[in-house]
């Protein structure tokens, strides 16, 4: 994917390594590494991979701090791309969000635009836990104007803060990754209908930013959550929860999950779009949400 | 010492060379005398063309097919094998017949010992230097060990604790290995390892604390019993997932060779450990990192209730250190002196030359896999009581102390007695001791404890205050 390109220049083969392929031998290299002394990132070419090294990010490093009585601190930071790329099927094409986002002893970041990446990424090095930090491979080839403070070498950001991306007043929208950008071409098309839409960007799904989710709801009084995973215990699911306990008397109207189709996903470019939440499924949701008369199911 | 291997070398190799010779005779007289290889002379060409001997793991031997009888094609032959060819996964020379590694070689390695079963030096071994007090230190370790590991296992029997894993005949390979190491030397345990930690200076009051998940336990009462760790005596905390310490190993030591530090990094793990692909890529890694890392396995033949013929086809661990190009010991791990000198050996190795190296120890696990388990299901207990009488390692080595005059019965009595006062004493105490306190179910998850941790650990303390009575006994504020 040619983000490390140039690194190996830079910094040489004692820290840039190139690996014998197995997922499960890096990481457990890796948190090795971390339990002494080292902070490797370890790059998995897709997260879908890194289910071949799972049980070393769950039992090897997120848990090890607490089962050590905090003896041993595993500075590490997973990294890939996550979720859909285009047309690479159901093995290539899996979003992790949720299943790493429900394990203590880990963090979970998962940035938008080039200012999340780079802020998020250097705490995530930073940070004296694990850490997941999904990438997405579209978003690989955008550009976003950044400001001179972002450029700062030292730029960081805080990892449990999500950051409202447009304010708005008549519904929230939560989204990340690929789907913020998706959440705004939305909020621009409700615009247009005098639906006036928050958009949130996570930035973090563990920890989960809860205060400024509840907010927002406290606001508007409507939620619609999106994401590209799968419904079923997907980050939607928590968020819906999280709102309904906290925030339940502010609600106008139920929350709409916007989330990938419960399928493993198709090759087909037709069929692909089908499976996965487009700018005009979030719209018609927004609207649901508004009492707007929109039906239910897709017509795509 | 690495003398041995040395000297079995240069006997293979001259070896080699004399029966290369003889085969080409026995080839071009088209004769079948293979007497010195042990074949029996009337097979049929074909069957000697389609096989190699090998009679050793260290080298590979090839034997010339038959037709080898006109001069020209002599020639041509020979220039044939001087033809060499680098393909990018192999640099090698090449042959006409069709030959292959045989899947096991005839004669298994064989098994590095110093003492006899009966504690006495075996004739024409170079024992290691020991010192009268390293001698005895190891030994009244190894009866500690015991003592310790025998009341553990009571207490579980008796409900006093849930779980226990007793080191029940690999006492040598514990002790022995530990004394040979540095304290510098990062230790990345299985779990049947608590005699390497008792070495290092964790207390039985430590043991007990962890046992019994109290106040004291340097863990926080995190872990099931026997899941030992300790930062201050570079002791990696003992994971239940099978062989992941493996890689762990090797990343570690990897970060020892960046930060130049004179010291390895020591996996163990057991014969059942070797089939996990953990085991493969920590291997594999070690090698192609060159990273200071000993990979000690205690072959003690049971992986539970599976025995070492259902867990692989090879002979034993050892060779498969070759595949991954790691140099491999074979040691009788019931022996203390031949386990102290492999593991010191093998370290000086992996240190000065930043290798990885690979060592077998062979043993048998005398107790039950775990308090959760029964063997005499699955194994027959004379088999068990032959090996606790004949084969015990504490035994052998305080029989070689007591030849030295290092050792007799009263110091064995008093020993016995005081380690058996003091486990159960530290046993007892930690018992009744204060079990973990509130903030330690909430503390260590993350570096620093978060927002909704706080909120529910002050959301638990207002309710105690509000419902007093409610609250369990057994849970310190």
């Amino acid at each position: 994917m040619q983000v490390t390109k140039g690194l190996l220049q830079k910094f040489g083969p004692d820290r840039v390594l190139d690996t014998p392929i197995t997922e499960a031998g890096f990481t457990g290299l890796g948190v090795g590494a971390a339990f002494y002394g080292l902070k490797p990132v370890v790059e998995f070419m897709t997260f879908n991979f890194a289910m071949q090294a799972i049980d070393h990010i769950i039992n090897s490093a997120a848990k090890t701090y607490y089962m050590s009585g905090g003896q041993i601190s595993v500075p590490i930071v997973f990294r890939g791309p996550n979720g859909a790329a285009a047309g690479v099927a159901a093995q290539h094409s899996q979003c992790f969000a949720a299943w790493y986002g429900s394990c203590p002893g880990l963090k979970v970041i998962s940035p938008y635009s080039s200012e999340d990446y780079r802020g998020l990424l250097k705490a995530a090095i930073r940070d004296p836990d694990p850490v997941v930090f999904l990438e997405n491979e579209l978003m690989y080839g955008e550009t976003f104007p950044v400001s001179d403070e972002v450029l700062d070498s030292n730029f960081t950001l805080p990892i449990g803060k999500a950051k409202i991306e447009r304010e708005g007043k008549d519904v929230t929208i939560t989204a990340f990754s690929k789907m913020v950008g998706y959440a705004l071409k939305a909020a621009d098309e409700l615009a247009k209908d005098g639906i006036s839409a928050e958009v949130i960007n996570l930035r973090s799904i563990r920890p989960l930013d809860r205060a400024t989710i509840n907010a927002s709801v406290r606001k508007t009084y409507r939620l619609v959550t999106v994401e590209e995973g799968w419904p079923q215990h997907g980050v939607g699911a928590e968020i819906s929860a999280s709102v309904v306990e906290e925030s339940f008397e502010y609600l106008d109207a139920p929350i709409d999950r916007i989330t990938g189709a419960d399928v493993p996903m198709p090759y087909a470019a037709n069929l692909e779009r089908l499976a996965l939440p487009q700018v005009e499924d979030i719209v018609r949701a927004a609207k649901r949400a508004c009492y707007r008369q929109v039906p239910q199911s897709a017509a795509a | 010492m690495p003398y041995h291997i040395g000297a079995r070398r240069a006997v293979m190799k001259s070896l080699l060379q004399s029966v290369r010779s003889n085969v080409r005779e026995a080839s071009t007289r088209n004769k079948c005398s293979w007497a010195g290889l042990g074949w029996p002379a009337s097979q049929n060409a074909m069957e000697r063309r389609y096989s190699m001997t090998s009679t050793s793991f260290l080298s590979a031997r090839r034997y010339l097919g038959s037709q080898v009888d006109h001069p020209k094609r002599q020639q041509q032959t020979e220039a044939h094998e001087k033809d060499f060819l680098h393909f990018p996964g192999a640099k090698t020379t090449f042959t006409f017949s069709l030959e292959y590694i045989k899947e096991i070689s005839e004669d298994p390695v064989p098994c590095y010992r110093l003492l006899n079963d009966h504690g006495d030096p075996i004739d024409g071994a170079e024992l290691p230097e020991i010192e009268q007090s390293l001698g005895v230190k190891m030994y009244e370790t190894m009866a500690i060990l015991q003592t310790m590991d025998n009341l553990y296992y009571e207490a579980q029997r008796q409900g006093r604790i849930s779980f226990y894993v007793t080191s029940i005949g690999e006492e040598a390979i514990n002790v022995a290995s530990a004394a040979a190491l540095s304290s510098d030397d990062l230790i990345f345990p299985q779990y049947r390892e608590q005699g390497v930690l008792l070495w290092r200076g964790f207390t039985l009051k430590d043991f007990a604390s962890q046992c019994f998940a109290n106040d004291e336990d340097s863990g926080k009462g995190r872990q099931m019993p026997v899941h030992y760790g300790s930062k201050k005596l570079n002791y990696i905390t003992v994971s239940s997932t099978v062989g992941t310490q493996l890689p762990h190993a090797v990343g570690a030591a990897y970060s020892l060779k960046m930060a130049k530090e004179e010291a390895c990094t020591v996996a163990y793990f057991g014969d059942g450990g070797t089939s996990e692909g953990d085991f493969h890529a920590a291997m594999n890694f070690a090698s192609v990192l060159e990273v200071p890392v000993l990979f000690i396995c205690r072959n003690n033949g049971w992986a539970i209730s599976t025995p070492a013929s259902d867990q692989y086809r090879s002979d034993g661990v050892v060779v498969k250190g070759q595949a991954y190009g790691i140099r491999s010991f074979r040691v009788d791990g019931n022996d203390t002196l031949a386990m102290y000198s492999c593991v010191q050996a093998a370290r000086k190795m992996a240190i000065e030359e930043s290798r990885p190296i690979l060592i077998e120890a062979l043993t048998y696990r005398i107790g039950h896999h775990t308090t959760s388990d029964d063997s005499s299901k699955y194994r027959s207990i004379t088999e068990m009581e032959r090996w606790k009488s004949l084969r015990d390692p504490v035994i052998r080595f305080r029989k070689w102390l007591e030849g030295n005059a290092w050792w007799d019965e009263v110091a064995e009595r008093r020993l016995r007695a005081t380690a058996r006062n003091e486990v159960i004493t530290t046993m007892v105490r930690a018992e009744i001791l204060k079990k973990p306190p509130l903030s330690d179910l909430f503390k260590d998850v993350y570096d620093s404890v978060p927002v909704h941790l706080q909120e529910q650990e002050a959301y638990v303390r207002s309710t105690v205050t509000r419902h007093p009575k409610d609250h369990p006994s057994d849970v310190p504020l």
